[in-house]
């Protein structure tokens, strides 16, 4: 039986009390998600469980229980309060998928500080630009990243502790370093957590638009309510469970459903902290006997391309429920995992200003490959007309995905930049940003998005951003960035330039040109193509036309060109 | 041959590699170690390409393909008259 039972009878009985009930949290009260997660779960009888299992690179090993990740989110937080650090205070956390990772996701909740998870294969420029933005106090990280930190450091005043989790004498600490190694410090036992209310900050997520910088999603302490519930009905986690997210904490699934939801419930999960191959994902599951799975429709496309041939050399009976977030999951990959797995991966979606999943398959659902499924219960959805923004309802035409506020894990601003915030919203609805249809029996079909934003891999990249840093590169006199389809990453960035007189165009300009992005955004940033033009279609007043472009790359109609220049 | 391993050993720590501190062999793996992204694997095909004077066709490569030097210098072999 799942958790969910029925989806009719929930939707028709539905309240949010229901999850502030199971939880013991009464409006008004301390709400702390790292207590939640926690002390709470040791406090029901369960501090020797395991809360995680992890595997790193070269076959590093650990395992830490519910009393011991309450340790050391004390110890981390009892660190970072001896710095100074006080209750909301952004504490960036830059690190590969390592224990320390997670646990400091803890210490700094525990203090009543703002995490600010940032992917780590971040580039210097990307980095800059959310601690710039966020005016980030402390950074959390590991040696290995360290170099990019050095980099920026002087153009940061608010940037004032560099916290190393792996120092060794092989680099010394330079201005404002200081190292820490969680286990050489005596654990804390006993340690006062901030008590952070409701409407408390908790996380800040970075995510890419259209236009402009990074915009910093703040959320709250009472995300904590839509994240327990919906992992509870939507992925079904259940006492004896293991459970593996694939997510990153750097992205909002590894801290929604990577960190807060399983813990929150008291279920064990496991991380493994390498590259990406088939066998070795595998190999995992089995192993450590994971029974439910929440990963990306580019890893499920990856693992299909490495072929049905391989999955037979594991024993992978133990998985029972799988589900899949990011980007849309095309229907052969939800046949596929049934045909190979002997289970539907089922798809879910929701975004980072969300907070939660909001449209999904459940459990026990009727299931359409293809279809995102339907919304949460509490979750008023609907498609709204793209030119008037009015609600309609008639089956297969498509609309901007829309949701009323209210829900628990949505955001409440764009950090500095309440403005964005508010154009979010429109005749009293948040607006997704993304398309879709209806069916007849109520099931969402996505489309697309309503902008120009780049879905790479489940990940969000900014045309601007890229076509910003590509003017940074010496050779560069113009650039158009959008988004190419791909088989396994749904879609690439592709670059458009025209260069300055005295380049030519080869392919060992082209790869100085890729290499210069990655390390100055990241490796989703770096497009996997760049054509070189003469020149960039552009209206007349001069504004390059990103969308003859993007029509060009998807084989679509060009549409409307009585403004391009030179036609 | 060795000269060819040098190569592209030396361009991957050069271009991938984070940490000064940490060392990689011919048999390192590079894709499923973490020390090169699968987004990053298309820039590696072009330094490939570039260097080599060669084409790879996207299905040759693979993740498997490119995940040691040594698999690499393999799957270069095959492309080179």
């Amino acid at each position: 039986m799942s958790n969910i039972g029925s989806y009719e009878k929930r939707i028709k009985n539905f309240d949010w009390s229901i999850s502030e009930k199971e939880l013991d949290y009464k409006d008004g009260n301390t709400i702390n998600i790292a207590w939640y997660c926690s002390d709470r779960i040791c406090q029901m009888g369960k501090a020797d469980k395991l809360a995680l299992i992890y595997e790193g690179f070269g076959g590093v090993e650990k395992e830490y229980t519910f009393n011991d990740i309450r340790l050391a989110g004390n110890t981390i937080g009892a660190f970072l309060r001896n710095l100074g650090v006080i209750q909301e205070d952004r504490v960036c956390l830059f690190m590969d998928r390592i224990p320390e990772l997670y646990l400091s996701f803890l210490g700094v909740l525990k203090i009543g500080a703002i995490v600010q998870p940032l992917f780590s294969a971040f580039g210097e420029e990307s980095l800059h630009v959310r601690l710039e933005n966020a005016q980030t106090r402390v950074i959390i990280t590991q040696r290995k990243h360290l170099s990019k930190v050095r980099k920026i450091l002087d153009k940061l005043p608010s940037l004032e502790h560099i916290i190393i989790v792996d120092h060794n004498e092989s680099k010394p600490l330079q201005k404002n370093e200081v190292s820490f190694n969680l286990e050489e410090t005596t654990p804390v036992e006993d340690f006062e957590i901030f008590p952070t209310k409701a409407n408390s900050p908790s996380v800040l997520h970075y995510t890419s638009g259209t236009t402009g910088q990074p915009k910093g999603v703040r959320h709250v302490h009472y995300s904590l309510i839509s994240q327990y519930l919906t992992t509870k009905w939507i992925l079904d986690l259940q006492d004896k469970d293991i459970y593996w997210c694939t997510a990153d904490p750097g992205w909002v699934t590894g801290t929604s459903y990577g960190i807060i939801g399983p813990w929150s419930l008291g279920i064990t999960q496991c991380v493994l902290n390498s590259g990406f191959s088939a066998e070795a994902w595998y190999k995992f599951i089995e192993k450590h006997r994971i029974t439910v799975w929440y990963s990306a429709p580019t890893a499920i496309r990856s693992l299909m391309k490495a072929g049905d041939e391989i999955v037979g050399k594991f024993d992978l009976s133990c998985l029972r429920h799988l589900a899949s977030v990011g980007e849309p999951l095309n229907a052969e990959a939800v046949v596929w995992s049934e045909k190979v797995f002997n289970n539907q991966f089922l798809d879910t979606y929701w975004q980072t200003e969300t907070g939660s999943i909001m449209i999904t398959n459940f459990p026990g659902m009727k299931i359409k490959p293809g279809s995102m499924g339907k919304a949460f219960p509490g979750i008023e959805t609907t498609l709204l007309d793209p030119k008037t923004f009015e609600p309609f309802n008639k089956p297969g035409k498509i609309g901007l995905i829309a949701f009323k506020p209210g829900w628990p894990a949505m955001m409440t601003t764009y950090w500095n930049n309440n403005e964005k915030f508010e154009e979010k919203f429109k005749n009293g609805w948040y607006l997704s940003g993304d398309r879709s249809s209806i069916d007849k029996n109520g099931y969402f079909w996505f489309t697309g998005r309503d902008d120009d934003v780049i879905n790479t891999g489940g990940h969000l990249v900014s045309p601007f951003e890229v076509e910003s840093a590509l003017l940074e590169h010496e050779a560069v006199s113009e650039s158009a960035v959008v988004a190419k389809p791909d088989e396994v990453n749904m879609e690439v960035v592709k670059a458009f330039i025209t260069l300055k007189p005295g380049y030519e165009p080869d392919d060992e300009l082209e790869l100085k040109i890729m290499n210069f992005i990655r390390k100055k955004l990241s490796p989703l940033a770096m497009p996997q193509d760049i054509e070189y033009m003469d020149s960039l279609p552009k209206t007349r007043s001069g504004k390059i036309m990103r969308r003859i472009l993007h029509a060009k790359e998807w084989g679509e109609e060009i549409g409307d060109v009585s403004t391009l220049e030179d036609e | 041959m060795e000269e060819m391993k040098d190569i592209i050993l030396q361009y991957v720590i050069e271009e991938y590699l984070e940490d000064d501190d940490e060392e990689i062999t011919y048999d390192t793996p590079l894709i499923s170690g973490g020390f090169v992204d699968s987004f990053s694997m298309v820039s590696l095909k072009v330094f490939l390409e570039t260097k080599f004077k060669i084409s790879l066709p996207d299905d040759k490569a693979t993740p498997e393909a490119f995940d040691s030097v040594n698999n690499i210098v393999n799957l270069v072999k095959e492309f080179i008259d």
